[in-house]
């Protein structure tokens, strides 16, 4: 039998308990993994373990997979009516909102996110994509086309969801609010490093009433249970949210297995241009909101800054202003003033620090930051722009996922339109300028599946998330998501046509 | 200040009391009318007054609106984004699903529909009616279009403004839902006007809409009259469009009135004649059991009531016999009692307008087979009826009765049938019933009415568009299409580049 993990909090923003369930969430059920493995879970602002989860393995995999598959015969997929799947989706939505500090208490402790970034952010979208997405469940509308011609827009069955640590439960919001909506089963494995609020979700799952294998949560790692759901012959749809890097694989595995259809959204390098007629005040303040949110671990984060020649001066003033003044907000997640967190791990953490210290090794210099915070336990990096960048650079180059800016002067719109689109990534872009025309034109220019004008990285429910090139393909969120896990049946009838 | 009704069921199927203020609600408030009139609301199933409700005139009309516009620039309208709508018509849903008995006991009593059905079809279809628009406030999508490179193309699906809708009495909170779903979802602002035969429903509405939390001014029930706050509303200069479900012959007139006010938009759902085809391979029991539902369901006060009923000569005789025996089995009775089927028609006007139509057949000739007189002594309770040996000219056949009587026509071939179904100027629904593939899809295809039934009657589901062709109606209701109706489309150029 699966432990629970508990903890009491009494802490300015937060008192009360917090806890959930430490076991694989199979088939409506808590259950150990078959293979007795465990994870150790870790709280980034310490470095200390806060408990451990089990570990699911291909055997898991299976046990899950064939749950699925028989809860989508029975009690899933068509035969439950739209507006039946919409009103469990909303009763999900309604037993997260009753217990939403606790979720958002547990996500800090986790992922070390401050709890106005948690609380403010994360639970608030996580909510309203939930309560988004019940609402879709009966509108999922096929067409009818000429004599009797017409599509179903069915579910795929049993589909297999990857997502990451940098926003654990919102990230399964994204993917299971559609994919159920629109009649999937799913099974759906956290980032391991991040598993708690899902597991804790998991529970609200059972609680809502969902048949037993509809959803089903399993924490494990990338190289086993991951490639197990990669690679499964019955699992026909998968989506990944991650790295380019384990992109690829879920791609290859996709090749070698069944053919299943893959959706990805992957990282970025996102542009962020600033114009001479910009309104340099609130570029400023969107340029920091763009890299130093949640730590700069944001695959839209605008990481590479291009500031054109007139406002340069003045803005990288503004805006190492703005970074220095993160460093006196650093720390615990649950202090009032904390605005800047630690990174996720301490792999994260290294992997930042040498993307440090190879840009200064090529030249760059370090205006600001480019170094561990004072804070001795935990994976605190200080905020960090360097200057003096040319486009080869790796910082220029290489997604780093940490608070760590790349800033880069330019002299004319098409120099830096050019300069912008030449990167394999394309997710996302931002353009700050006050002229109608530019701004349009610009964003029109940029190579990504996102534009932000005069704001950036603002992500809503309703509107489409996703990349171009090397960021993936398939979108995210708003009707989109619908059309990403249903596919389509054309059905001819021949009424009265006789040959 | 206005006063409040108060009753207490207590009944075989339904014990419960309540409660409410019946004045007008306007801007947040229910007030008295300008007048200080009333008016009765009779309970179908005894004859007898159960209470007063206020009557609104042509100034509180003018009042509302001024309130709905203010509304609408404020606090409503694209002040409120979708999220917040959403929210709004999801909490009103819950709380009619909380008040769920309560609502269907005010619809008996004031309407004549049994408790049973009232419960499981009104309130529940409501509810969920509800429930599907909250689902859209936040999913209105305008389009980009290429035009090229220097422009930028888009549009948006704005609300209109101030809406005014008018309900009829025959599913007075159903049909309140269908209007109120998809134009507040939309952002429009609503004046409405209930039936005045039948406003005990909306009145109680207005107390959970307050609660639910929309703004005042988005919402105005205005109960009277149709010449008096029906004309105003379809004739008010200030009114940016007119939904109406009612009589083809109101229906007229309310298109009159846009045309010479202000040009506003309308759309119209009116009222049918609904042909029910059964060929010689359809399912005959199941035939049987469709088409009792399609005629005497809600007493056939029902816009889409298959009221003609066509059958192929082969089975005739053996449906008739069969038919027969299944409308007999139809109890009629209080709208309390358990297994009451049928209640009592929903008033004296209505009651005797059906009664004259019986006469009707009767004097041209057609056979009374069953029914054709009133039940009991008290209320407006009529027997369900079946006439036999008609032909196409007379009334019972080419006019809308609205009462459970039905016309049972004998034919013999396809086209015959298909013709003889199409000559009306009416086009609300139509039912075929038969177990070939190609005659059923077919048939269907080929009647002229906004929805075909094949081998179902009177299926209605949110999401399904619901409106009539011809004299039976313009536009659509529920399903997506309802947005349309609550919708301005505005095209945005934007220049990018080319230079005059």
């Amino acid at each position: 039998m699966p432990e629970t993990f508990k903890v009491e909090l009494d802490t300015p923003v937060y008192k009360g308990s917090v806890s959930c369930n430490t076991g694989l969430f199979i088939n409506g059920k808590f259950v150990d993994a078959v293979e007795g493995g465990t994870i150790d879970v870790i709280n980034p602002s310490t470095g200390k373990l806060l408990t451990k989860v089990a570990a699911a393995t291909s055997k898991d995999v299976d046990i899950a997979v064939a749950a699925a598959k028989k809860a989508y015969k029975t009690s899933w997929g068509l035969k439950v009516p739209g507006a039946q799947r919409g009103e469990l989706l909303m009763k999900l939505a309604t037993l997260l909102e009753a217990n939403i500090d606790e979720f958002a208490a547990l996500e800090c402790l986790n992922v070390g996110k401050p709890w106005s970034e948690s609380r403010g952010f994360d639970m608030k979208l996580t909510l309203q994509t939930l309560k988004y997405y019940a609402g879709w469940a009966d509108k999922v509308h096929g067409h009818t086309i000429e004599k009797l011609a017409y599509t179903r827009h069915e579910p795929y069955g049993v589909v297999g969801q990857i997502v990451p640590w940098n926003y654990p439960l919102t990230m399964v919001s994204w993917k299971i609010g559609p994919a159920l909506a629109t009649g999937n089963v799913v099974v759906l494995k956290p980032s391991e490093i991040t598993p708690l609020t899902a597991l804790k979700f998991a529970s609200l799952v059972q609680e809502a009433g969902f048949p037993p294998g509809v959803v089903n949560i399993i924490p494990g790692y990338g190289a086993t249970a991951g490639a197990a759901i990669s690679m499964h012959p019955d699992i026909r749809k998968i989506a990944f949210t991650g790295s380019t890097l384990t992109g690829r694989k879920i791609q290859e595995a996709s090749a070698k297995s069944n053919l299943k259809v893959v959706t990805l959204e992957l990282g970025g390098k996102s542009p962020n241009i600033i114009f001479d007629d910009a309104d340099l005040d609130q570029a400023v303040k969107w340029a920091a909101i763009g890299i130093f949110s949640n730590s700069g671990q944001v695959c839209t984060a605008g990481s590479r800054i291009y500031v054109q020649e007139g406002v340069y001066d003045a803005f990288i003033k503004a805006f190492s202003e703005a970074a220095a003044g993160l460093n006196t907000k650093t720390g615990d997640p649950f202090s009032e003033g904390t605005i800047h967190g630690p990174v996720v791990s301490q792999t994260q953490f290294d992997r930042v620090m040498s993307h440090i210290d190879a840009a200064k090794a090529e030249g760059a210099i370090p205006f600001i930051g480019g170094e561990r915070h004072s804070l001795t336990e935990g994976f605190f990096v200080k905020p960090t722009i360097f200057t003096n960048c040319t486009p080869d650079m790796k910082i220029v180059q290489e997604e780093v996922f940490g608070p760590v800016a790349a800033v880069v002067k330019f002299k004319t719109e098409d120099e830096v339109i050019e300069m912008a689109n030449d990167t394999n990534y394309g997710l996302a872009c931002a353009v700050f300028t006050e002229n109608v025309s530019r701004a349009v034109r610009v964003s029109n220019a940029l190579e990504a599946g996102m534009a932000w004008v005069n704001c950036n990285i603002t992500t809503e429910y309703n509107v489409p998330f996703g990349g171009y090139k090397q960021s993936g393909y398939g979108r995210e969120l708003g009707a989109y998501a619908i059309d990403t896990y249903t596919q389509v049946k054309a059905v001819h009838i021949n009424v009265g046509l006789k040959i | 200040m206005a006063s409040v009704f108060t009753h207490e069921f207590n009944t075989p199927i339904y014990k419960g009391k309540t409660s409410f203020n019946t004045g007008l609600y306007i801007n947040g408030k229910f007030v008295e009318g300008s007048d200080k009139t009333t008016i009765d609301v009779v309970n179908p199933a005894t004859g007898k007054v159960v209470t007063k409700v206020a009557e609104a005139t042509s100034k509180d009309v003018d009042i509302a609106v001024a309130a709905a516009h203010k509304a609408f620039e404020t606090t409503w309208g694209l002040n409120m984004g979708g999220a917040g709508r959403s929210r709004l018509l999801a909490k009103l849903a819950q709380l009619m699903e909380e008040h769920q008995q309560e609502l269907a006991a005010l619809e008996a009593l004031d309407n004549g529909k049994t408790f049973t059905w009232a419960m499981d079809l009104d309130t529940t279809f409501a509810i969920d009616t509800i429930r599907y628009y909250a689902g859209w406030a936040d999913k209105i999508h305008g389009q980009v279009q290429e035009t090229d490179e220097k422009k930028l193309s888009y549009t948006r699906h704005e609300p209109i403004g101030v809406v005014g809708q008018i309900i009829p009495w025959n599913f007075p909170l159903l049909m309140m839902s269908w209007k109120l779903g998809p134009a507040l979802a939309t952002g429009n602002c609503i004046i409405m006007k209930p039936s005045e035969f039948t406003p005990l429903t909306a009145i109680r509405m207005c107390e959970l809409i307050h609660e639910a939390g929309f703004p005042p001014g988005t919402f105005n029930l205005l109960t009277g009259y149709g010449h008096t706050v029906g004309a105003a509303i379809s004739g008010h200069m200030k009114i940016d469009k007119v939904a109406f479900t009612g009589s083809t012959l109101v229906g007229r007139k309310i298109m009159e009135a846009a045309a010479k006010s202000n040009l506003k938009d309308i759309t119209l759902e009116l009222g049918g004649k609904s042909p029910n085809i059964i060929f010689d391979d359809a399912d005959l029991d199941q035939a049987v059991n469709w088409a009792a539902h399609g005629i005497y369901w809600n007493h056939g006060q029902a816009c889409c009531a298959g009221s003609r009923i066509f059958v192929q000569s082969g089975i005739y005789d053996d449906f008739l016999a069969k038919f027969t025996e299944k409308t007999r089995s139809l109890k009629v009775g209080d709208p309390f009692d358990v297994d009451s089927y049928q209640g009592p028609q929903v008033s004296k006007i209505q009651y005797d307008r059906i009664m004259d139509y019986i006469q009707s057949g009767k004097d041209q000739g057609a056979t009374v087979h069953l029914g054709g007189d009133r039940n009991g002594t008290e209320g407006f309770y009529i027997n369900p009826t079946i006439f036999t040996d008609t032909t196409p000219d007379m009334k019972i056949v080419q006019e809308e009765i609205f009462g459970p009587v039905g016309v049972v026509i004998k034919f013999e071939d396809d086209e015959d049938v298909i013709r003889q179904a199409n000559d009306t100027v009416f086009g609300l629904a139509a039912a075929v019933f038969s177990q070939n593939i190609n005659r059923a899809l077919n048939t269907a295809h080929r009647l002229k009415a906004g929805t075909a039934w094949v081998n179902c009657v009177n299926q209605l589901h949110s999401n399904v568009p619901f409106g009539g062709f011809k004299q039976s109606g313009i536009g659509r209701e529920l399903g997506e299409y309802a947005l349309h109706n609550y919708t301005a489309i505005k095209s945005v150029q934007v220049n990018l580049g080319h230079i005059m």
